[in-house]
């Protein structure tokens, strides 16, 4: 929308709309000069009229009331309450676009966070402070996982404050559910933060959603000391909106009609993850996306991928074979993994079982496309343990139900029964003390 | 005459402001009441474009601009070594301790503490005549580096009139008088400053002829870079640049490092600060930090200084050249730099060529790898130093057909094509050895005749033949299964295999992987290059390959990377006879059971 007579607006200020029938809209300065102002109207701008629609620009960004009270509560997409409940006292007003943290007041992440998942926990450890986004294809079951990572996600041996800030993003209503139903059962509910924005509702308030909800879990965690898992879902329709107002606005495209500034602007919300120097609360980040027709090359993952740390890759292939987490290991890592695991932290012998566990799985993907060309008896010995450690690497390691709990000792244990298949000269990525250690199989 | 104008009109980074027909071209000036700096990048009449370094929020039509009469400058003097920047020299731990661990907006602070004391020993006299660039003493900036102080190199001849003595001084001391042949009077200072865009100057270019050494076998063996080259590192996400620059940052036998992380991860810039005081410069035994200057623009930063954080890098990185060190400056990623221009260039409505992207693009990034060089830098005494540049290059869906990609690779000389495919099987580096390239490879094997031995050029061909091979092989392995092959083809395979795990992977987060020194790695590479000769002549000899491949030894080879540190080299020596054991012990079995 582009506002004439201007005077006094200023570049990204709060646009307050008043429609002919008097109804009340959000918006924000996009472009301000010569009297023009280019306005972002939040709640889209179906039902404005060229005269008679007024414009009141309020002398300053848009701002989040934030405070304890927002604990247990439900908002919608653009931070107001929408569980019938009268607005929370503030304890301030936070910029929901945030400040860039400062990478030498960054504490750098180390703590290993306990999952319960064999698969993130052994191969992708995830750990307090970063940010590990779950890239997805239709119908898969990205939402068990994360409701699952939500309601186990512990560091051992603490009994710290944890809260979970959730926001739905154009997401269809029994997905937003889902996770208010699980995480009501877990008893997690009133230690959450229920942001939504569905299907139906406007898609430019979408660009406000993950922003408020990370202006919370920012306080959250580093004014009220609490560790936060936040949860993004479904960044997709986040980045689909951000195009629907590149277009509007005639912008020079980059890939496929998406914006040239998508990855500063995806940056802009991944990075506000973290930890503090100082301070006790981190801020870890689950975004999850669905990949368009599971292409991983597609801008969204693409540039997602090259922001985070690391991500989780749900397979179609292990989906269709009933297989739960569907995690596709080889095109999934966690980056932060090798700072949270190791002597001190989780077991010495974590990093290098991980290791070759890739190694052995990844063996066993090429015997079994060889298996396809000569067949299963065209395989030699070490091939065929191979194809077996793969098999079990899937049905023993891999698959495990969506409330089962396991803890780090169970996860390696079940990594050393695969290795265990395999001869003790193809352990290459283990140094010889572990083998003595924990290797139960023969030359 | 200080160019004063107003804003007529803002969007993101990209302000316009008229009244400004005084105001230079890549002048920095003061934007909008909170004094933003910002940059002029396009003049129109009076109307000045300025890109703004810093968030624009808030800021409003009206407000004042005001020029500086300079562009865009690096302070240069003792006290960079160690410090954090922001694009533009700003040091981020002062930006904390003035707005918190968030980066607030128009804060001035100094690059380096002009107060501080440092111990200035002079090596020049009175009446010496000094040229620009020539050095006038020095201070140790760090226990690892003696600072040299230059004269600025645009200064004129001239004759030392006084000359301060040993002894203690800060910054802004006069610590010489200099009169200039037509009589002009120069003051001398222990810093200057210099503009970010324009290289400075030297005398004389060499070629370069030494490898830098960087303690990672596919690099150092495979695909070196030369002291002054130039090297690009593309590979989609999470497919090892960073690792990669890392790597080169901590162990290259350079004498300076300048990280820039333009437009990328917080941590991994945490990660530098938190890890390089710990780490022990193989060399010095001294901490990495004492010789390494970051510089970080990160993401969530303001994109317009992502172009400024390159040419502050660059431009520190030649001063420190221009003392006479090697210097090697590792850039991630110059693809976000190339995007913080297509942005500006949107804003401004020019005309995009490919993908958006600006039509001098590629003129920018030859700019920025024509400033490595090894030279002879100017002024006396005589001495040569060399700048090193390596840049990661992020191509959007792994596509090395992009236009960031395809322009890059016209101006470098060292390619490391990095593989998802090899990232995903967790080959790491996932260096791709049949698409990386070296233009150095010739130039250097002197030094490594010289310096380490005289049949590393051969052992290393003799592992790339193998390396070669194997690539065709695959293709008839794939389509016909393994036992299509004979033998002596399938000793290909397992040779390539070993080479693959043994040498060409290496783990940067395993304490003894993370460094292989020269000497070590051409042992390693003889070593399996010896297995292969051993068993091709066994094979020969009739010996089954079910046999060879069942040899205790191939383990013991594979592990020795990370099990033999560089102190016990001789440990490969014991390996080595094993190894000819292996085979003798082998065909003497062999013989019983015939
Ligand atoms: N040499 C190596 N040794 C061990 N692990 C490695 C090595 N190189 C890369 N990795 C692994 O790969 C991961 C990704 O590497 P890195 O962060 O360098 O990728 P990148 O190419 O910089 O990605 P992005 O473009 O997203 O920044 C690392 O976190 C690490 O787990
Ligand atoms: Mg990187």
């Amino acid at each position: 929308m582009v506002v004439d007579g201007v005077t006094k607006a200023s570049f990204d200020e709060l646009v307050e709309i008043e429609t002919n029938d008097g109804e009340r809209r959000l918006g924000k300065v996009l472009e301000v000069g010569s009297g023009k102002a280019v306005v972002q109207v939040f709640e889209g701008t179906t039902g404005l009229a060229i005269t008679g629609t007024r414009v009141k620009f309020l002398g300053k960004t848009m701002a989040m009331p934030v405070s304890q009270e927002l604990l247990g509560r439900v908002f919608d997409g653009l931070g107001r309450p929408n569980d019938g409940l009268p607005d929370p006292v503030a304890d301030k007003f936070l910029d929901v676009n945030g400040e860039p943290m400062n990478p030498q007041s960054r504490e750098y992440p180390t703590s290993f966070i306990q999952t319960g998942v064999s698969v993130i926990d052994g191969m992708l450890t995830l750990v307090r402070g970063q940010k590990l986004p779950i890239f997805s294809g239709s119908g898969m079951s990205h939402n068990i996982l994360a409701a699952q990572i939500a309601r186990q996600a512990t560091v051992v041996g603490t009994n710290e404050d944890f809260a979970v800030v959730f926001a739905a993003i154009g997401v269809q209503y029994s997905e937003a559910q889902y996770f208010k139903r699980s995480l009501e059962e877990s008893g997690a509910l009133k230690r959450s933060v229920l942001f939504v924005n569905l299907a139906d509702d406007p898609a430019i308030e979408r660009i406000i959603t993950p922003r408020v909800a990370l202006t919370v879990a920012e306080y959250l965690a580093f004014d009220l000391g609490m560790h936060v898992l936040a949860i993004l879902t479904d960044m997709t329709n986040y980045a689909e909106a951000l195009r629907e107002i590149s277009a509007a606005r005639e912008e020079v495209p980059g890939r496929k009609g998406y914006p040239g500034y998508l990855y500063t602007d995806l940056a802009n919300n991944y990075e506000r993850a973290g930890r503090i120097k100082g301070k006790n609360g981190s801020v870890t980040q689950m975004p999850i996306l669905s990949m368009p027709a599971d292409d991983i090359t597609h801008p969204i993952p693409d540039l997602t991928g090259y922001i985070t740390e690391g991500q989780v890759v749900l397979g179609r292939d292990l989906f269709r074979k009933g297989i739960y987490p569907p995690v596709n290991v080889m095109m999934s890592l966690s980056r932060l993994m090798k700072d949270g695991v190791g002597e001190g932290k989780t077991r010495s012998d974590h990093m290098e079982v991980g290791n070759q566990l890739y190694d052995a799985y990844s063996r066993a993907q090429e015997v079994r496309a060889l298996a396809e060309i000569v067949g299963k008896a065209g395989l030699t010995g070490v091939d065929l343990k191979y194809l077996d450690a793969g098999d079990s690497f899937e049905t023993h390691f891999l698959k495990q139900s969506p409330d089962e709990n396991r803890n780090l000792d169970e996860t390696l244990s079940r990594a050393w029964d695969i290795l265990a298949t395999l001869p003790e000269g193809e352990l290459t990525k283990i140094k010889d003390k572990h083998i003595q250690q924990y290797y139960k199989g023969s030359k | 005459m200080v160019a004063k104008g107003k804003i007529v009109w803002v969007s993101g980074p990209a302000v316009k402001a008229d009244g400004m027909s005084s105001v230079k071209m890549y002048e920095t000036v003061e934007v909008g009441d909170s004094k933003l700096i910002g940059e002029v990048i396009r003049l129109t009449g009076d109307v000045a474009f300025i890109q703004v370094y810093e968030s624009t929020s808030g800021l409003k039509p009206g407000e004042a601009v005001v020029g500086t009469g300079q562009p865009l400058s690096v302070l240069l003097g003792p006290g960079i070594i160690g410090r954090i920047y922001d694009g533009i020299q700003r040091p981020l731990d002062e930006i904390a301790e003035k707005s918190g661990a968030f980066i607030g907006r128009g804060i001035t602070t100094s690059p380096v503490d002009m107060k501080k004391k440092y111990k200035f020993t002079p090596s020049v006299k009175k009446d010496d005549t000094i040229l620009g660039g020539s050095i006038l003493g020095a201070v140790e900036e760090t226990p690892l580096l003696t600072h040299r102080i230059l004269v600025p190199p645009n200064y004129p001849e001239a004759t030392i009139t006084e000359i301060a003595k040993e002894g203690e001084y800060d910054l802004e001391h006069i610590i010489g008088h200099a009169n200039s042949k037509n009589g002009d009077k120069i003051e001398l200072k222990m810093y200057h400053k210099w503009p970010v865009r324009k290289p400075r100057p030297y005398s004389e270019r060499f070629d370069p002829t030494i490898p830098l050494i960087t303690g990672q076998r596919i690099i150092d063996t495979y695909f070196p870079i030369a002291k002054g080259g130039t090297g690009a590192i593309p590979g989609g996400f999470g497919t090892g640049k960073t690792v990669t620059l890392h790597q080169i940052a901590k162990w290259a036998d350079s004498k300076v490092v300048v990280y820039i992380g333009c437009g990328e991860r917080g941590n991994e810039m945490t990660e530098v600060l938190v890890e390089f005081p710990h780490l022990i410069d193989p060399r010095s035994q001294r901490p990495l930090m004492e010789r390494t200057v970051l510089v970080a623009n990160t993401s969530n930063m303001p994109v317009a200084a992502r172009e400024a954080s390159i040419y502050t890098g660059v431009t520190m990185a030649e001063y420190y050249r221009d003392m006479g060190y090697d210097v090697v400056l590792v850039a991630d990623s110059t693809s976000r730099w190339a995007e913080a221009l297509r942005e500006m260039s949107g804003r401004l409505e020019e005309m995009p060529a490919e993908e958006g992207y600006p039509s001098y693009l590629a003129s920018r990034l030859a700019e920025f790898y024509e400033r490595a060089g090894r030279v002879r830098a100017l002024g006396s005494p005589d001495r040569s130093g060399s700048v090193t540049l390596v840049g990661a290059v992020s191509p959007s869906g792994a596509d090395f057909t992009e236009p960031v990609t395809t322009h890059t690779i016209r101006f470098i000389k060292t390619f490391w094509a990095l593989d998802t495919r090899l990232a995903y099987s967790r080959h790491y580096p996932s260096i791709n050895w049949m698409q990386s390239y070296s233009g150095y490879l010739e130039d250097i094997s002197k030094w490594w005749k010289e310096n380490v031995s005289p049949d590393w050029y051969d052992l290393r061909a003799e592992s790339y033949h193998i390396l070669q091979r194997e690539d065709t092989l695959k293709e008839i392995v794939r389509l016909l299964g393994p036992e299509a092959l004979p033998d002596e083809e399938k000793l290909v395979l397992e040779v390539a295999r070993m080479l693959k795990i043994g040498i060409l992977q290496q783990n940067s987060f395993d304490k003894v992987d993370t460094y292989c020194g020269p000497a070590k790695q051409l042992k390693l590479v003889r070593l399996m290059v010896m297995f292969y000769k051993e068993a091709q002549k066994a094979l020969k000899e009739g010996k089954s390959l079910a046999d060879i491949r069942a040899l205790p030894i191939i383990t013991t080879l594979l592990k020795a990377k990370f099990e033999v540190t560089d102190e016990q080299i001789s440990k490969l020596e014991e390996i080595e006879k094993q190894l000819s054991d292996s085979f003798k012990g082998n065909m003497e079995e062999v013989k019983v059971t015939v």
